[in-house]
């Protein structure tokens, strides 16, 4: 059952082939097999979610119910879920019960998905390995000595290894699209403001965005048709109609005009990732696209840029993390100073505590201009060239990543190697662009991500361009060696 | 760019952290480094670029001003720390 996409999975649920208990129970069995080596789950649901898949199969017998109807799935630990905990990574959160469902947990809900639990992440969203995280790292299912990538890497692990169907991400900075690619699977950033943030724990606040994590192109758009839509509740939610996203997907891809980045694909590009980004370029050539160059000239900035961009709005953001209202408290604070020290100090790892303090230099006094004023004009430079890109050509492609899955531990050491991993995903957060990542030719049996990044409102042309890659290549379709 | 203990000591107290003296050096260390890598941005001339705001160069939407929260005050305290009569509680502020 675990080998299925959402459209078999729905046909035998209908049919009554199987129940959706039946199915949960599977994943569930899954999950207790496979997550103490893989600790991609930080909490399991087994109750909650067979409860929820007995009204998903009363449901079914009375023909009603959502488009995902009785599908499990898993969300991001930054997903808030009402009495279900709500980590985000971190210690600070490790006691936190939410009182109230993100709007995405909720629009999931009510297509219909049976949520198996929540999954590991880097603290609060910051990193690129999920080695960050307060409950230890993630492995990859491909290589356990090797990271799934960040920050969504335990729902990148959980469904490349078929503990669920589909998986909810977020990403910042790249951490839908980065673990999707190291983790061989489909994950889609969608447009800023597509799907809610309400109820999705901030990091950088003009940069969030939700989107979906799952096996191929077929099911990542299924998942984004029930995610995206106006939410009156975030004051930065698109006020736009949703396209068709599944109606899309076979659309014909000739005379689709694909642009290749130079600055993609300079030094620093492990050269056979290249080769199979080529490969799958040339698959699109066969499908009629035309391929033509250019040049993103400020995207060798982006990082950066962001890295005084999303330091600023994370100091912000998490300055909520008080020990007053709710999450973890210091023992025997000796004064209220006292009580919001040693409660962060204690509550946050390193890294967020790195980003705090960058963040809280780049805006205080005398700095602000030189960083975040000077970060938020070439921020603006890196737009515009993607606007005359997008003048020129449908899609840009390239790499996700500069290289496959890196060792456990090999970048933990050194921040700003880590942020490198992220050099070509940022671009696409800091102008709001939708970008997707597809699984392509694997190199040495680990997983090669391609970047597919769309014009504003474009996810039906991502989809589509991975939806027809995927009915001509098999990609998509290995599972890692005791998955299967 | 290079940042010291006492910046580190200066910046923690601005984000109240209470960073151990034993980590100071380690953080001057990596904060430097970070904004090594940030100096980037000096190489362009940005004169007369608009600084971006927004992805979509969207506004702020406006609501009607209306109450549309009900009253969850248990709910919420319900997960704080400590709280006394529908009050949270820290220490003493006032002597």
């Amino acid at each position: 059952m675990h080998d299925k996409t959402i459209a078999e999975l729905a046909a035998g649920l209908r049919e009554r082939t199987y129940s959706s208990v039946e199915l949960t129970r599977h994943f569930l069995e899954r999950i207790a097999r496979h997550n103490p080596s893989l600790n991609a789950f930080i909490t399991v649901a087994a109750e909650s979610a067979l409860s929820a898949a007995a009204q998903a199969d009363l449901a079914l017998a009375a023909g009603t119910g959502g488009p995902l109807i009785g599908i499990p799935i898993a969300h991001k630990d930054i997903f808030c879920t009402q009495g279900l905990r709500t980590s985000c990574g971190s210690r600070m959160l490790d006691n936190f019960i939410a009182p109230y469902d993100a709007t995405v947990v909720e629009r999931l809900a009510a297509a219909g998905a049976v949520v198996l639990g929540k999954t590991n992440m880097d603290e609060f969203a910051m990193g690129s390995s999920n080695e960050t995280s307060w409950y230890g790292p993630v492995k990859n299912p491909w290589d356990q000595t090797r990271v799934p990538g960040g920050s969504s890497g335990g729902s990148a692990a959980a469904v490349a290894a078929r503990l669920c169907v589909a998986a909810t991400g977020t990403d910042t900075g790249g951490s839908i699209r980065q673990p999707a690619a190291l983790c061989g699977i489909t994950g889609i950033k969608p447009t800023y403001g597509r799907c809610s943030r309400w109820g999705m724990i901030a990091f950088a606040s003009s940069l969030d965005q939700a989107g979906p994590m799952a096996s191929c192109a077929a099911d990542a758009a299924l998942l984004l048709q029930a995610m995206a839509g106006f939410d009156p509740r975030d004051s930065t939610s698109l006020d736009t109609p949703v396209p068709d996203y599944v109606a899309g997907l076979d659309g014909d891809l000739a005379g689709l005009r694909i642009g290749l980045p130079k600055e993609y694909f300079g030094a620093g590009l492990d050269g056979r990732v290249a080769a199979s980004i080529q490969a799958a370029i040339r698959e699109y050539e066969r499908q009629g696209a035309t391929v033509v160059e250019i040049s993103l000239p400020n995207s060798p900035l982006s990082v950066p840029v962001y890295y005084v961009v999303a330091p600023a709005e994370c100091s912000s953001n998490l300055a909520r993390f008080d020990g007053v209202r709710y999450g973890h408290r210091c023992e025997n604070p000796k004064d209220l100073e006292d009580l919001y020290k040693r409660s962060r100090a204690e509550g946050f790892g390193a890294e967020v505590q790195r980003r705090i303090m960058i963040g809280t230099y780049v805006l205080s006094a005398g700095y602000y201009d030189a960083y975040y004023l000077k970060a938020q004009k070439i921020r603006h430079l890196i737009a515009d060239d993607f606007r005359r890109a997008f003048e020129q050509v449908d899609v840009i492609m390239g790499p996700t990543s500069p290289t496959t899955a890196f060792p456990i531990g090999a970048k933990m050491d050194d921040p700003v190697a880590m942020y490198l991993n992220d050099i070509y995903t940022i671009a696409a957060n800091l102008a709001g662009l939708p970008g997707m990542s597809i699984p392509v030719a694997p190199v040495d049996g680990m997983p090669v991500g391609l970047q597919v990044v769309g014009n504003y409102f474009e996810e039906g042309r991502l989809l589509n361009c991975a939806y027809r890659l995927q009915q001509q290549t098999d990609w998509h379709l290995g599972v890692p060696v005791g998955f299967d | 760019m290079a940042l010291d203990r006492s910046d580190v000591e200066k910046i923690a107290h601005l984000a109240r952290l209470a960073v151990a003296p034993a980590d100071c050096d380690r953080y001057a260390h990596d904060l430097s480094n970070i904004l090594d890598l940030v100096a980037r941005m000096d190489a362009v001339d940005t004169t007369g670029v608009e600084p971006m705001a927004h992805p979509l160069h969207m506004t702020q939407r406006l609501r009607p001003d209306l109450a549309t929260e009900p009253d969850q005050r248990d709910r919420f305290q319900a997960i704080a720390p400590q709280t006394d009569a529908g009050l949270y509680l820290v220490p003493k502020v006032i002597e």
